[in-house]
């Protein structure tokens, strides 16, 4: 799929880390060009597909720096953005959904109020309008009785009802691009699914687009419209996500052979072998 | 059955507080694990599947209520066991990084169990343990925080197998891990059942992973055992229950998933 206007362009980035034992760089020039689609990005632990992520919103840990030829998100250059212009567009034009709920909701605060105050941080709205669009969202991620877990606390909620609140919390700016980091790893199978069509639900109607991180193969590949394999920093291979069993790159290929399938028989498993000519 | 069985687990009941707080966890759980053979749990979370397994390990918190019967060989398993039954039957936690001290070094991790089970040569046996699971003497001297989470790993399945064990209980063992160390990890498993003729009993959320390593299985839901089948049925798609083929369904979703859109489309 080759994307009409792009929405985000990445080129060059470079992400490090200064640490004690010096800089460690943790992404090495990506570049890729994102239109309104879900693009998927996979790679093991350590292989900069997070730090990405967190680079485009700016959220690197404090020892870390970016760099880039470009970076612009709908024509605006987020490297020259001003942190008022960045502070808008994050949060705002571009959300972000993480891993576990449970960290990312605020404890002391009700469900109910966080909603609120999204909605009141990015539309100009009485707190009455924002309570009644609040109620509206909660249902529009499928929760049965969403008066009920308005008035709740976080931790009364479950994995997959704290990751539907995060997800009605983000959808709320309505933004145009999703960035979510493993939002259904901490998840119950038979929960990830739903969680998964809901998304998918949500994009479609507002034609937002997505950036799936994942370390499963499986998920991006029958999620995504894309997928970039990261590899040690790099992309070692772009594909179109209904080709990724077609891989041509042997990292991408032991990570689809390694893994042991439920039709398996038991015999061992594939390893991968590092080679280290993908590092150059 | 056609070999005797290692561990049996009959009518086991676990709850958790009392009067009409209580909780049961486990109810009515019945089931037998082969002598060498790997027995997988599959559940997701709060199923009760780790609480079994720790009701076998004797790892429960005192304030749990346990009934039913328990065997290792026909011994009785209950809360209170000798040094010598404790020596038959070791565990392998989920995270790498929680499960060893951090500030022992792995000479020290590995030492210890030998040493509390009176065994002789500890310097002998920890070199062995080591050599079993793919990690040469360098490693001796390190400390967990300078290991990987697959080495990690590797360190607590030698601290596991030290006193040389006849069972040996695996939560999650790869759930912390990727793919790619997984694999590694799985194929170790599974030569050093092999090789020390282990009994396994393993819990995983993955179906997959227990299809690759068991032989039998159990399905759980909310504290009960739903189905018990043999891994043919499952590698078959033949399980039987509705919540366990519900369970596969979810597992291998995504494809479904992705199809039905992309007709839509």
């Amino acid at each position: 799929m080759t994307p009409r206007d792009p929405l985000l362009v990445v080129d060059g980035l470079r992400v490090t880390f200064d640490t004690p034992r010096g800089p460690v760089p943790a992404v090495r020039d990506v570049s890729f060009v994102l239109g309104r689609e879900k693009l998927g990005i996979v790679g093991e632990s350590g292989s900069g597909k997070s730090q990405t992520g967190r680079a485009l919103l700016g959220l690197l840990a404090r020892n870390g720096r970016m760099a880039a030829r470009r970076l612009a998100f709908d024509g605006v250059d987020l490297l020259r953005a001003g942190e008022a212009e960045r502070r808008a567009l994050r949060g705002g034009r571009i959300a972000m959904i993480l891993q576990d709920p449970k960290y990312s909701l605020n404890p002391v605060m009700t469900v109910g109020e966080q909603i609120v105050e999204a909605f009141r941080v990015h539309a100009d709205v009485s707190g009455r309008e924002a309570r009644r669009r609040a109620l509206a969202m909660l249902e529009a991620v499928r929760i049965r009785e969403p008066g009920h877990v308005f008035d709740a606390w976080p931790h009364e909620l479950s994995g997959g009802m704290g990751q539907r609140v995060m997800i009605a919390m983000m959808m709320v700016p309505e933004p145009d691009l999703l960035i979510a980091d493993e939002p259904t790893s901490a998840l119950d199978v038979t929960v990830r699914l739903q969680i998964l069509a809901l998304l998918d639900d949500l994009l479609a109607r507002r034609g937002a687009a997505l950036i799936l991180i994942s370390h499963d193969l499986g998920l991006v590949g029958a999620f995504c419209d894309r997928v970039l394999v990261m590899y040690a920093g790099r992309v070692v291979e772009t594909l179109r996500a209904d080709e990724l069993r077609s891989a041509r790159h042997p990292y991408t290929r032991g990570l689809l052979a390694c893994q042991p399938r439920v039709d398996g028989d038991g015999s061992d498993l594939p390893t991968l072998d590092r080679d280290p000519a993908w590092l150059r | 059955m056609s070999r005797a069985a290692a561990i049996e687990v009959a009518g086991l009941d676990v709850a958790f507080g009392r009067g009409g707080r209580a909780f049961r966890a486990v109810r009515a759980a019945s089931f037998a694990v082969a002598a060498g053979s790997s027995f997988g749990i599959v559940g997701e979370s709060g199923s009760g599947k780790t609480t079994v397994l720790r009701a076998l390990a004797g790892l429960l918190p005192p304030a749990a209520r346990v009934r039913g019967e328990m065997r290792l060989h026909g011994d009785p398993l209950r809360p209170a066991r000798s040094r010598a039954l404790r020596r038959r039957l070791q565990m392998v936690f989920q995270d790498p990084y929680g499960s060893l001290h951090p500030r022992h070094t792995v000479d020290r991790i590995l030492g210890e169990p030998a040493r509390v089970h009176g065994l002789d040569a500890p310097d002998r046996r920890i070199v062995a343990a080591l050599a079993d699971v793919g990690l040469d003497a360098s490693f001796r001297f390190r400390f967990p925080h300078q290991l990987s989470g697959g080495q990690r790993q590797r360190v607590a399945i030698a601290r596991a197998l030290i006193i040389a064990p006849a069972i040996v209980l695996l939560d999650e063992p790869t759930s912390a891990l990727d793919v790619s160390v997984q694999a590694e990890i799985l194929n170790l498993l599974q030569r050093l059942r092999r090789e020390h003729a282990l009994t396994f009993v393993l819990v995983s959320h993955d179906l997959a992973v227990v299809s690759h390593m068991c032989e039998a299985l159990a399905v759980m839901r909310a504290g009960e055992i739903v189905e018990t089948a043999g891994v043919d049925a499952l590698r078959a798609d033949a399980l039987r229950h509705r919540y366990s083929r519900a369970l596969l369904r979810a597992a291998q979703g995504y494809r479904a998933t992705a199809a039905g859109t992309a007709a839509e489309r």
